[in-house]
């Protein structure tokens, strides 16, 4: 225990820790400076930011009646890509899974996000490093990434797409590449990525063949000619320039624009370009949807919002805003047991305790979800994990439907701005909602103050 | 020989028919008039067919070919040949920037020039220049062979990973990680069969070779300053 008085009685002060220096702060300095590298680890910004958590549905009132749970139908269905595409993708919910690769998962934790999506009755991403064969038969809706490294890039896997989604950027690392470190570079990851086993793989950050939005329009049309025309075309991007890039990838003929925020989680990324580049996802959906409608393409192009969803409040909260579908990627991650403390013991082992494992890219993860090690691998069983993901779809499925129907809405879509309060003035402004008990939100066009 | 006019008929129905012929199509030989700097021309075929493309074209020409001969008989855009599986390209005229990108088989020739970024991120394709290249051209080339019979702009094959160079020029600068090597045995015999195939100009013991020292494989913080 400490003294409370010096040797000559006079009071010490309370110790105090710093605000600026805290104990997190001085933890990456003293790992800095003994390692003289930056810090990479996986997911998405961990700061907080201001989020759907500070948003309210104000449900129904004596203006507003609200819809029988159970009895009276609210729809979930959604069609992405009708604008071009001979062959849209009809999907039973607004929720899909994100691209994640073969390469930061294993091919049994692809296949699980295959089978949930399939089962819940939507569609999942293929990512940096190509379609495995068991990905594409367990997905019924698969969306092939065409990346700027083309890892596993070939026309045959393409024609095999029910979708073609151009990653532009991702919200964890707007303006970045990505690094898949040489201890995951198994024979079979190597393989499909034409480089020698065991090297880092560096993913470059922009296209090796096109850059900017004119660029971006002759890219588009070569895609479609290859695949006649039939399959829709996303375009993604981080949630950096949210209106123009929305602008820009509808001037250029996507069929859909997938916007992701900065809490979308990464395989590995810098722990500096994580936490400080790019826009929180509640800041980003609005000015987006504005591009749409100042378009005419809102419903028509679609919006596909990712980064932090994680209930049916988050999806509910993206559709009021005029989201059409959200994609889920860190969250399917847990559903199908990432982080889960029943390996609370091997986590300490690696330093860290469940929850925040984020050392992804290492190829250590005790739940055998984000690795390529044969001995981890086993102890995931992708059907079970498919049986798990499907059961937190409909959760978050009927929740988003719950509020709904408290709303008076009988299609998630229907769901609007007018439905929401914020709690806070940063909220306020971002969503373009009232803030809670007033009329008003910073920015608001003809208010003065 | 089959003809199409581009112009008059559109792009979707040329492409469209192209993906129709069978692998045993009787109608081997396509001439496609009327290009007029077109993007997409030819792009996603995956027969033995020959295409004689009777002009200059745009970007992507060739775009993921398999199996097809494409001849264009004038000078070709940006982007021709990207991401082509297998089959042959060759371009009378010059070639714009990014020829050839993360191709992984095939042989793409040039009888002129190419220009900046030829054979960027190349994943197992041949490419052969009878003139000179740009800069950063097999800028993180992964393996195929970059041949090249004039001279290469500044930093040739910077971040390369198992890609190799054969210049028979000057080299204006190396990239990254990017030294030049011995030339063995198999390297003048490769060469020797490859300017067979392509046509060009050039004899095997002119070239000097080029390829990654594989010092940045691994990251290394001591590395830093090199990218």
């Amino acid at each position: 225990m400490m003294n409370s008085h010096d040797d000559k009685g006079i009071p010490h002060t309370t110790p105090r820790q710093s605000a600026t220096f805290t104990a997190d702060v001085n933890s990456d300095i003293r790992r800095a400076a003994a390692t003289g590298i930056y810090d990479i680890r996986g997911g998405g910004a961990k700061r907080k930011v201001p989020s759907f958590d500070d948003l309210l549905f104000m449900g129904a009132s004596i203006s507003r009646y609200p819809l029988e749970g159970y009895r009276e139908k609210c729809e979930t269905n959604v069609t992405i890509g009708g604008l071009h595409a001979s062959n849209p993708i009809e999907l039973d919910i607004p929720i899909t899974i994100a691209g994640m690769s073969f390469g930061a998962l294993s091919g049994p934790a692809k296949e699980a996000l295959g089978r949930g999506a399939s089962m819940a009755g939507t569609s999942t991403t293929t990512g940096d490093g190509g379609m495995t064969p068991e990905e594409r038969g367990h997905s019924n809706k698969l969306v092939y990434q065409y990346l700027p490294s083309r890892y596993g890039m070939n026309p045959d896997d393409l024609r095999k797409a029910d979708a073609i989604e151009i990653v532009v950027g991702q919200g964890a690392k707007p303006g970045g590449g990505g690094m898949l470190l040489g201890q995951k570079i198994s024979d079979r990851v190597a393989g499909m990525r034409n480089l020698p086993k065991g090297i880092d793989q560096r993913s470059a950050c922009r296209h090796p063949d096109w850059t900017g939005p004119d660029d971006l329009e002759i890219k588009i049309l070569e895609l479609r000619e290859i695949t006649g025309w039939k399959v829709p075309i996303y375009v993604k991007v981080a949630g950096a320039r949210p209106y123009y890039d929305t602008t820009l990838a509808i001037k250029a003929g996507a069929d859909a624009v997938v916007l992701d925020g900065m809490q979308g989680g990464t395989a590995a990324t810098q722990d500096v370009f994580i936490e400080h580049v790019g826009q929180p996802t509640l800041a980003i959906v609005r000015p987006a949807v504005q591009a749409l409608q100042d378009l005419g393409m809102h419903r028509k192009v679609q919006l596909i919002l990712s980064g932090g969803i994680r209930s049916g409040a988050d999806v509910a909260k993206a559709m009021a805003l005029g989201a059409d579908a959200v994609a889920i990627g860190t969250a399917a991650l847990i559903a199908l047991g990432d982080n889960d403390p029943k390996y609370e013991a091997e986590y300490n082992a690696l330093g860290t305790t469940s929850g925040a494992y984020d050392d992804w890219h290492e190829g250590r993860d005790p739940a055998g979800i984000t690795t390529q090690d044969p001995e981890l691998m086993k102890r995931f069983d992708p059907i079970e994990g498919g049986r798990r993901l499907k059961n937190y779809l409909k959760v978050m499925t009927l929740e988003a439907q719950t509020i709904a129907r408290a709303c008076g809405k009988n299609h998630l879509h229907n769901l609007e701005p007018e439905d929401l309060v914020a709690l806070t003035m940063e909220a306020a402004a971002m969503a373009k909602v009232p803030l809670c008990g007033t009329d008003w939100y910073p920015g608001k066009p003809n208010k003065s103050y | 020989m089959q003809s199409f006019d581009l112009e008059a008929q559109g792009l979707r129905a040329l492409n469209s028919v192209l993906h129709d012929q069978a692998a045993n199509t009787n109608q081997t030989v396509w001439e496609i008039n009327n290009p007029k700097g077109s993007h997409a021309i030819a792009v996603g075929l995956d027969a033995p067919i020959e295409v004689n493309v009777k002009g200059s074209t745009g970007y992507y020409c060739g775009g993921m070919n398999k199996q097809a001969t494409i001849h264009v008989h004038g000078s070709a855009g940006p982007g021709t040949g990207e991401n082509m599986m297998s089959g042959k390209i060759v371009i009378e005229g010059d070639a714009s920037q990014y020829l050839g990108a993360t191709a992984h088989g095939g042989l793409i020739v040039v009888k002129g020039n190419a220009s900046s970024r030829c054979g960027i991120s190349m994943k197992g394709v041949n490419i052969v220049v009878q003139g000179n290249i740009g800069h950063m051209s097999a800028f993180m080339g992964q393996s195929g062979n970059l041949v090249v019979c004039g001279d290469a702009g500044d930093a040739l094959g910077d971040s390369c990973y198992e890609a190799r160079f054969f210049v028979r020029g000057s080299v204006k600068s190396l990239g990254a990680d990017c030294e030049k090597k011995e030339m063995r045995a198999e390297h003048l015999e490769f060469l020797k069969e490859i300017i067979a195939e392509s046509g060009v100009d050039a004899k095997p013991e002119e070239f000097t070779r080029y390829g990654s020292a594989r010092t940045l494989y691994n990251f290394d913080v001591d590395n830093a300053g090199a990218y």
